[in-house]
């Protein structure tokens, strides 16, 4: 039991932290709506529907980027993790209040980018909101996890979008699949299996993250 | 553990002997193909390499967890080089791979090839493992942090090839099904001295190349032992 209040104690540090400050979210809706806006211009008259589809997903893996580019700032500048990792609770916490956290900040900006999405280009039906959700799972997990590794690296901007494409691409595919497919069961069903396997892989190994 | 010097000039006259033996049977043992030709005995190359490399990415993930799990002194060099021979492997498997889809499709990339697809994901992923490796400082948490990433490839590259399986239509060819390998016996013969070839050639290159870095290591480790 202690773990979850551990878990919850970290994650409303993080809620309160930007709820005082405000330097992410308002960042991540700027930039969600200004990349709608250009690819409006992107797409020439006369594309299809399917492709602003596609272009929803490179909105919100970039939208998450620039979240999870300043998930562990507060850590990093004050030497937080130090603490956090010298506190006696289990290390893993730290990652899944953390993804819980950028989970959050991203979901609330999504509430706002999808019916504009909606507005500008075209409908959007349960099954990419459910894709959406699934995919904010993975993302998050995953995100949070490089994050703390490239806070850590010299070249700290530089190194997450790179670390972190390369795993996403599997989650842009089963959220295009599901959004452009007719039948899209088995893109969701894709998308759960990935959140469950990173999810593993990102809660056993948090710990060598953040110690030698 | 034995030392790998020791044992490098056996594995050296293994690969060199294999790669010319597997050579000669492409040329002059396997038969023609009856609807490639020529341009199938890239085939002989081609996924043997890519097999190849996959057993490097294999490898350094299990260094990388034998260094997390027991701690094991080297065993993050290793992985280090394994996944390093593993990028060059997978390189190559991107540009032999671009030469048989120019010769059998015309084309010099193809989307609806999933194992080529595969390889420039896998191959972006691992060039990302060495940026993030060369962005830390060497030391406990740097082999970590490589070995932590290096257990992501081999979770990413089922997953992967299930995506690419799920988002494209199917054009690759399929030499290996449920039912065994759809190619005779000399080409199966063929195929398979050229897969123990590039499993050798493999095995050569890490052994030099890990004989190298744990020279570097000691150099360095003596130097600051002097100053």
């Amino acid at each position: 039991m202690s773990y979850t209040r551990d878990v919850g104690a970290l994650a409303r540090k993080d809620f309160l932290l930007e709820l005082r400050a405000r330097d992410t979210l308002p960042a991540m809706l700027l930039f969600v709506i200004a990349t709608f806006v250009v690819f409006h211009f992107a797409l020439p008259s006369g594309s299809s529907d399917l492709a602003s589809n596609g272009l929803l997903w490179v909105a919100i893996l970039f939208t998450a980027l620039l979240g999870l580019g300043r998930a562990f700032v507060p850590e990093r500048e004050q030497g937080v993790l130090d603490g956090l990792v010298l506190a006696p609770c289990d290390r893993s916490a730290i990652w899944l209040a953390k993804s819980l956290a950028v989970l959050g900040f991203l979901a609330a900006v999504e509430v706002v980018a999808l019916p504009a999405f909606a507005i500008f280009f075209s409908g959007i039906d349960g099954t990419t909101v459910a894709a959406v959700a699934l995919a904010d799972l993975g993302i998050c997990a995953v995100g949070t996890f490089l994050a703390a590794m490239a806070a850590a690296g010299r070249a700290r901007e530089l190194l997450l979008p790179l670390l972190f494409l390369p795993l996403a691409i599997p989650i842009v595919v089963g959220g295009v699949g599901a959004s452009v497919v007719a039948d899209g069961g088995r893109y969701l069903a894709f998308l759960a299996l990935y959140d469950a396997v990173f999810a593993i892989i990102c809660w056993a190994s948090f710990e060598y993250v953040v110690t030698e | 553990m034995s030392s790998p010097n020791s044992r490098l000039p056996a594995v050296a006259t293994l690969a060199l002997g294999l790669v010319a033996a597997a050579t000669a049977l492409v040329f002059f043992f396997a038969p023609l193909d009856a609807d490639q030709g020529l341009s199938q005995k890239i085939f002989y190359f081609h996924v043997p390499i890519a097999l190849t490399a996959y057993g490097c990415f294999g490898w350094g993930a299990w260094r990388a967890l034998v260094h997390l799990w027991k701690r094991e002194p080297g065993a993050d060099l290793e992985s280090y080089v394994a996944i390093h021979q593993g990028v060059i492997f997978g390189a190559l498997t991107l540009l032999t791979g671009s030469i048989w889809a120019r010769a059998s499709w015309g084309v010099w990339w193809t989307w609806s090839s999933n194992q080529l697809v595969l390889f420039l994901v896998l191959f972006l992923f691992y060039c990302a493992y060495f940026m993030l490796r060369f962005s830390v400082d060497a030391g406990p948490q740097r082999a970590n942090f490589s070995a932590v990433y290096a257990l992501f490839g081999v979770a990413l590259i089922p997953v992967s090839f299930l995506a690419i399986r799920l988002a494209s239509d199917f054009i690759h060819p399929t030499v290996f099904t449920s039912a065994g390998p759809q190619m005779s016996g000399k080409m199966f013969f063929t195929f398979c001295v050229c897969l123990a070839a590039m499993l050798s050639l493999a095995a050569t290159f890490y052994a030099v190349e890990l004989s190298g870095k744990r020279l570097d290591v000691r150099l360095r480790e003596l130097r600051e032992a002097l100053a």
